[in-house]
């Protein structure tokens, strides 16, 4: 290589003029707007949570024989625990027990978002560990995966029912209930894109320096997965948060005495036609939540996965 | 009149791209009967300018002036309706991948006959007739079979031929091809482009031949056009250009373009031996439940030796297994016989424990940079990981890390950063000092430069070159490139069908090939005997 002209001539390679402009993530993701409409509604349903006590709200659990069925608006009395009485406007009316509804929602928003946050953590978190070790250890994978096959063979709301009734009712088993059938799920996804990067030269550049397995499970193979494994968190997330509704609204969910949307529908469902108010409140807010996080969802699948995202 | 005239033709590129212009006013004319060859580097623009001919331009890019004229008539403006009557009738296109050109769930007669459907008013018997007529002018053996036969069912130069007859069908008068060799092997290639001058000879069509290959615009242009950011820097003759670049960007990529001589280094056969084979052998064995046992051999037989300082290429086309040995040697995947000794160690047979601590002495560059570093590192974490796995601690690493960047001419200030924010010279160099971190005495090249433009190539070439000198490191260069195998090897191994077929001194392999099949390939390599630039 000793033509002279070479060296002289590198700056005039096309390489060399290529300006390379990249966006990070973070712009990319604000640019989109389902993100930040996605995100807004659930900035909100999240500072809503918190603030639920502070919200002009009473203790969800109290409740007035003389304040039955009141209409959305309707003032009305609540007596506390302590055997006061209060003054109440029942925003969004009351139940048959007397109970205010506004307050339930608001502080049944706690329950389903974490709900929907700690069913997609348990479900990423198991399936990430079944997917990477039956994708990086081929002589697991077999076992692995016809476990799960048969897992995804029984219906979801199935196993919930069955393992509600099996621990008991509380936070903690509905929360496994609603994880245990996405994990299989989570466990293809997660087992199909190590398959692929496993094959990267990367990957192989990494065993041929002489990194140990582990490292490059969890050092090479397991970041390069994160993206499309976010985007499958917050479908599990909306889902989570509808499973939840749907297994409280039949009554195999939480027990009645903790508020949350499918409780107070369900509650209210005996009396839909006379007082639609039971079920409607509670029903927009589980509306919003599941939309919100979906859009969310499909915003990240198209600026973090564009493999999957409409080409323009 | 010419066929084609392209006439200051602008196309934007959208908001936020490297530069504004995808084209900027370009012009050339494509006449009758006439090969006109536009080359350049990834990126020049040559690929975008035959989409806008042929009104495939994504929705994303906009021609923004000039015009594309097909005897007479826009191309670039014309509207839907009159491009569908244009298309194949008038012009027609040749890909680089006819296995993704070609729909794989039909068969290559009805994809031919649907052409044949939309534009002309034959019946079926004239239509089968004229499918057959143009199956055998492209010389497909067994025409019968072929029409009848899925893409899949046939070999990359079968495939590309069946494009070509279904482009040629109905007689266009301009043919544009785009890179339809690069993706074949060298023989083949060289029987496409035999193909294609034979035909337009004959047919009298102008083709426009996109290719970034010298070596290939020696063998077919009558005339060239020279890309460069989307700008045209030089238009002539082949010989004009070839011989007498009048552009600096033209003679610097003709100075990039490996001769075919071997290089004429003196060789020490003293040297101490790195790397010895001895008889490697790999098949692959397809066990299922219900199916036969079927071994497929990649390799067998395979007995090189690489010497301190020197460089070994092995040479072959695609499925002749030297990828297969190369990664055989790294322990990538693992032999199936004989012995690859190293130092005196036999590696061939250590576990993959075992073979941890000897893992630094051997290291690899692969064929694609951009797949080659991880997305979610730093190239500081990507060069210091070798070190780090021998225990070296982190500071020394990073001072060893830095003294590479120096090696490969890059700046320290690049370790902090993300592969994307590097083209691919510049990640092929990471790559060659993340091998180099381990102190190895043996570097595997496996089509290290393959993915490369040729100037970039040239720049690569030299850096290895200069670091064999330096550290004295044994090579083992694995590429299917003629060129470049002279360019760097001290000795070539040829292989075809998983063995060496010929394997000796590279003045020797090149000057008097002894073997029918190294002939044959020699043969083949696109513009040979011609002599590039006068500098």
């Amino acid at each position: 290589m000793d033509a002279p002209g070479l060296k002289q001539y590198e700056a005039l390679s096309v390489e060399a003029a290529a300006v390379r402009r990249h966006e990070t993530m973070w712009q990319r993701l604000h640019r989109s707007w389902s993100v930040r409409l996605g995100g807004t509604a659930l900035v909100v349903l999240v500072i809503i949570a918190l603030a639920a006590p502070w919200l002009g709200t009473v203790d969800p659990s109290l409740f007035d024989a003389g304040s039955r069925d009141l209409l959305p608006g309707k003032a009305g009395e609540i007596t506390t625990l302590e055997g006061d009485t209060l003054q109440h406007k029942f925003l969004m009316g009351s139940d048959s027990f007397g109970r205010d509804i506004y307050s339930r929602v608001i502080y049944g928003t706690r329950v389903s978002l974490i709900v929907g946050l700690f069913t997609a953590l348990v479900a990423l978190a198991f399936g990430i560990a079944f997917g990477l070790s039956a994708g990086y250890l081929r002589w697991l994978d077999g076992i692995l995966m016809r476990v799960m096959d048969g897992v995804m063979a029984i219906p979801a709301i199935l196993i919930a029912i069955a393992l509600v009734a099996l621990w008991g009712a509380s936070l903690a088993t509905v929360i496994a209930a609603i994880a245990v059938p996405e994990i299989p799920r989570v466990t293809r996804l997660v087992r199909s894109l190590v398959l692929t990067i496993r094959e990267e030269p990367y990957v192989e550049a990494a065993i041929a320096l002489g990194t140990p397995t582990l490292k490059i499970m969890f050092g090479h193979i397991l970041p390069n997965t994160i993206a499309p494994l976010i985007v499958q968190g917050t479908f599990i997330c909306a889902n989570g948060i509808l499973i939840e509704a749907i297994l409280s609204f039949l009554g195999v969910g939480l027990p009645p005495d903790i508020p949350t949307w499918g409780n107070i529908m369900a509650e209210g469902r005996v009396q839909f036609i006379e007082f639609p108010h039971n079920v409607f409140f509670p029903g927009v807010f589980l509306a919003v939540t599941v939309l919100a996080v979906n859009i969310l969802g499909d915003g990240l699948r198209d600026t973090l996965d564009p493999k999957m995202a409409k080409r323009v | 009149m010419s066929v084609l005239e392209v006439r200051e033709l602008t196309i934007a590129l959208p908001p936020g791209s490297d530069r504004k212009e995808a084209a900027s006013k370009v012009s050339f004319a494509v006449d009758r009967g006439e090969i006109v060859c536009l080359v350049g580097e990834s990126g020049s623009g040559k690929s975008v300018i035959a989409q806008a001919i042929m009104g495939l331009l994504p929705r994303t890019l906009a021609i923004t002036g000039g015009a594309a004229l097909l005897e007479g008539e826009d191309t670039a403006r014309a509207s839907p309706e009159r491009l569908r009557e244009l298309r194949a009738a008038r012009m027609s296109m040749i890909f680089q991948e006819p296995m993704t050109a070609l729909n794989p769930v039909m068969r290559c007669g009805d994809q031919l006959d649907e052409v044949l459907v939309e534009h002309a008013k034959l019946s079926a018997q004239e239509r089968r007739a004229k499918i057959l007529d143009t199956v055998r002018e492209v010389l497909l053996p067994e025409p019968e079979r072929m029409i009848a036969s899925y893409p899949h069912q046939l070999s990359g130069g079968q495939r590309q031929r069946i494009m070509i007859a279904m482009a040629l069908i109905l007689d266009p008068v301009l043919l544009i091809a785009d890179e339809p060799t690069t993706a074949l092997d060298v023989t083949t290639q060289a029987q496409i482009l035999a193909l294609i001058r034979a035909l337009q000879a004959r047919h009298g069509t102008g083709v426009l031949f996109i290719t970034h290959d010298f070596g290939v615009v020696a063998e077919i242009a009558h005339r060239v056009a020279v890309l460069r950011l989307g700008q045209l820097v030089e238009l002539g003759t082949r010989d004009e250009v070839l011989k007498q670049p009048r552009h600096d960007y033209t003679r610097m990529l003709i100075a990039a373009v490996p001769t075919l001589q071997p290089h004429g280094r003196k060789v020490d056969e003293r040297s101490p031996m790195v790397l010895e084979t001895r008889n490697l052998g790999k098949t692959y064995v397809d066990r299922s439940w219900l199916a036969r046992r079927r071994e497929v051999p990649a390799a067998k037989g395979v007995s090189l030796t690489v010497r301190r300082g020197q460089t070994l290429g092995i040479v072959g086309e695609s499925g002749s297994g030297k990828s297969t040995v190369a990664r055989c040697i790294v322990r990538l995947i693992d032999p199936s016989a004989g012995e690859i000794r190293v130092h005196d160690i036999d590696i061939a047979a250590l576990s993959h424990r075992a073979l941890r601590p000897y893992r630094r002495r051997v290291q690899i560059v692969f064929q694609d940079p951009y797949r080659s570093l991880n997305p979610r590192r730093t190239v500081g974490e990507a060069i210091i990981e070798g070190p780090l796995n021998q225990g070296v601690p982190r500071p020394q690493a990073l001072e060893r890390a830095r003294r590479l960047m120096e090696l490969v001419r890059m700046d320290a200030a690049s370790l902090e950063r993300y592969p994307h924010q590097f083209s691919g010279g510049q990640r092929q160099r990471i790559c060659i000092a993340r091998a180099l971190a381990t102190e190895p005495e043996l570097l595997v090249a496996d089509e290290a430069v393959s993915a490369l433009d040729v100037s970039v190539q040239a720049q690569v070439l030299a850096l290895l070159e200069e670091i064999r000198t330096r550290l004295q490191l044994a090579m083992l260069f694995i590429t299917h490139d003629l060129r470049v195998a002279a360019q760097i090897c001290d000795h070539i191994a040829v292989m075809s069908r998983g063995e060496v077929v010929e394997y000796g001194p590279a003045e020797d392999v090149f000057s008097a090939p002894k073997h029918e099949y190294t002939r044959a390939l020699f043969a083949a390599a696109p513009g040979r005997g011609f002599v590039f630039g006068s500098a």
